[in-house]
């Protein structure tokens, strides 16, 4: 069961690779960011290059699947094919503090009309897409 | 040597097709645009084909070579593209830079759209696989405009208080100021407060009225240098200033810029103000570009015409309305009930009010502002002034 139904655009890996690690970790259950290894700026969405130091070192490493709401919106009116007659939802842009307060944006599973509070304690959930048929996994978000 | 476009140039002609609901126009989108450079010819009585100068923004589809040819340019000097949707104040920057400079003589500036013949902006192409920055925001059902923009006003209202009635007095102005324009697409369609309130949500915080609308049509202003500028038949409008770009690390992913909760206008406006030697106390009336109201509430806080905190105070329907308003907003209906030309009817606009030519006419305007689209990268602003402002 996924939050959003079938038929969205699906992920795929970067022709150049960049991201690679990211979804070969979600796939695991795994959550890794961009860490600098010359000047541990931490840095999302990945770059090739530090935007701190310049430096090529940048690494993939592992954090922690929490964070707090920094914003987040409602989504009403359908703008693509599958969410045509699929009523509200919810996307938060999370930040993670414990991460340089870098933001990832994902889903609040839960109910859809629920109260958002800016702020609030999130959880990340993996959200696998087996039946793709290049499968993936969406890190969403529930309230912690 | 001073570095300044400060008077140099000037708007000497103005041109517009009709306006249409997207996907209403009967004509394909390149001959709107031909229409549209015919008229603002014609409106500074010029030759067409003396054009030399062809500056557009947004990745409009049609190509100055292919309209030099069409137009039957006699040389084509400057075929120029601004990147982005936020440009179109930027080229005419550009295009005054390159008067200036002595790379060109006459240019248009022009913005053609038929989304009937084309997409939409606001509906996301069925199906297939996203990379990129795409592949971390489309999966949750994020694409178009409103929903990202939905993201950066959501917290703004956070950080500064910022209530429903300073974003219905936005809408509301630019409705009223297109009641007396025959040329909007929403001409004889009020907008009540009740109306706005009862609005179905898009993307909260934005209602429909918060959200412009999607048209058909084309827009195409002419420039020349100060020096050639009073042998035209209309009063020269002169480029005050302009100014393009955004803050530090705009375009980083996954929504990390990190002043992202902005209309992207925190460093350009100060060198708006800078080279044109005035301050948002000068302006007489502005025009602000309303892809959503959010945006232009930013933009109008990151341009210093209020604070943050003073936003609900200064944002009502009064103080926004022509043509005794403190400061008259977006006074031929703008992108929300005029036409959303990409903004460049609210250049026309200001044209217009230099002029004493508006249908929501301010009394006595030497300084009209244009804050082009907001919330995006690169945006861009600028000012023009009546020959008193010289």
């Amino acid at each position: 069961m996924t939050y959003l139904p079938p038929g969205l655009p699906a992920p795929v890996v970067e022709n150049d690779g960049l991201d690679l690690p990211y979804w070969e970790g979600t796939r695991q259950g795994v959550l890794k960011v961009q860490r600098c290894g010359a000047c541990n700026t931490w840095q999302w969405g990945p770059e090739w290059l530090c935007h701190h130091c310049r430096s090529w070192d940048m690494r993939w490493v592992q954090v922690e699947g929490k964070g707090r709401i920094w914003t987040w919106t409602r989504c009403w009116h359908a703008v693509h094919p599958a969410l045509r007659d699929h009523g509200p939802y919810i996307a938060v842009l999370v930040e993670l503090p414990h991460a340089g307060n870098i933001r990832m944006l994902g889903n609040l599973i839960g109910d859809p009309h629920q109260e958002v509070a800016i702020g609030a304690s999130v959880g990340a959930v993996f959200e696998p897409h087996d039946d793709a048929p290049a499968p993936y996994t969406l890190v969403q978000w529930r309230v912690a | 040597m001073e570095r300044s476009l400060r008077g140099k140039v000037a708007i000497v002609g103005i041109g517009e097709t009709k306006y249409y609901k997207h996907g209403q126009s009967p004509e394909p989108e390149f001959k709107l645009a031909l229409m549209a450079i015919l008229a603002a010819a014609a409106d500074a009585g010029i030759d067409p084909s003396d054009i030399d100068s062809f500056a557009s923004y947004s990745n409009d589809r049609n190509d100055p070579s292919r309209l030099a040819a069409a137009l039957g340019t006699k040389e084509l000097r400057l075929s120029n593209m601004q990147w982005g949707g936020g440009g179109g104040a930027a080229a005419v920057g550009n295009a005054a830079a390159a008067i200036i400079t002595g790379q060109a003589d006459i240019a248009v500036v022009y913005r053609a759209l038929a989304q009937g013949q084309f997409q939409r902006f606001g509906r996301a192409a069925s199906g297939g696989t996203v990379s990129g920055d795409n592949a971390l925001i489309n999966p949750y059902g994020i694409f178009v405009p409103a929903q990202r923009f939905a993201l950066k006003f959501m917290r703004y209202m956070h950080e500064h208080g910022i209530g429903r009635d300073a974003m219905r007095a936005i809408a509301m102005a630019s409705y009223h100021h297109a009641q007396a324009n025959p040329r909007a697409v929403m001409y004889g369609r009020p907008l009540t407060q009740e109306t706005y309130d009862n609005s179905r949500w898009i993307a909260e915080p934005y209602r429909l009225f918060d959200c412009c609308q999607e048209n058909d049509g084309a827009a195409a202003l002419i420039l020349v240098s100060a020096e050639r500028a009073k042998d035209f038949r209309h009063k020269p409008a002169y480029v005050l200033a302009a100014a393009q770009g955004s803050d530090h690390r705009n375009a980083a992913r996954s929504f990390n810029a990190p002043d992202f909760a902005s209309s992207s206008f925190g460093p350009v406006a100060p060198h708006l103000w800078e080279m044109a030697k005035l301050g948002p106390g000068d302006v007489d009336v502005l025009q602000s570009y309303e892809n959503f109201t959010g945006g232009v509430l930013m933009s109008m806080a990151e341009h210093g015409f209020f604070k943050p905190k003073e936003a609900n105070e200064f944002l009502t329907l009064d103080n926004l309305l022509a043509p005794g308003g403190k400061l008259p907003l977006n006074t031929s209906g703008g992108n929300l009930a005029e036409c959303y030309m990409h903004g460049l009817e609210l250049q026309i606009e200001a044209v217009r009010q230099i002029r004493g030519q508006s249908t929501a006419q301010v009394p006595d305007v030497n300084v009209a502002g244009i804050i082009a689209g907001p919330m995006v990268t690169p945006v861009s602003t600028m000012i023009i002034g009546s020959q008193e402002t010289l």
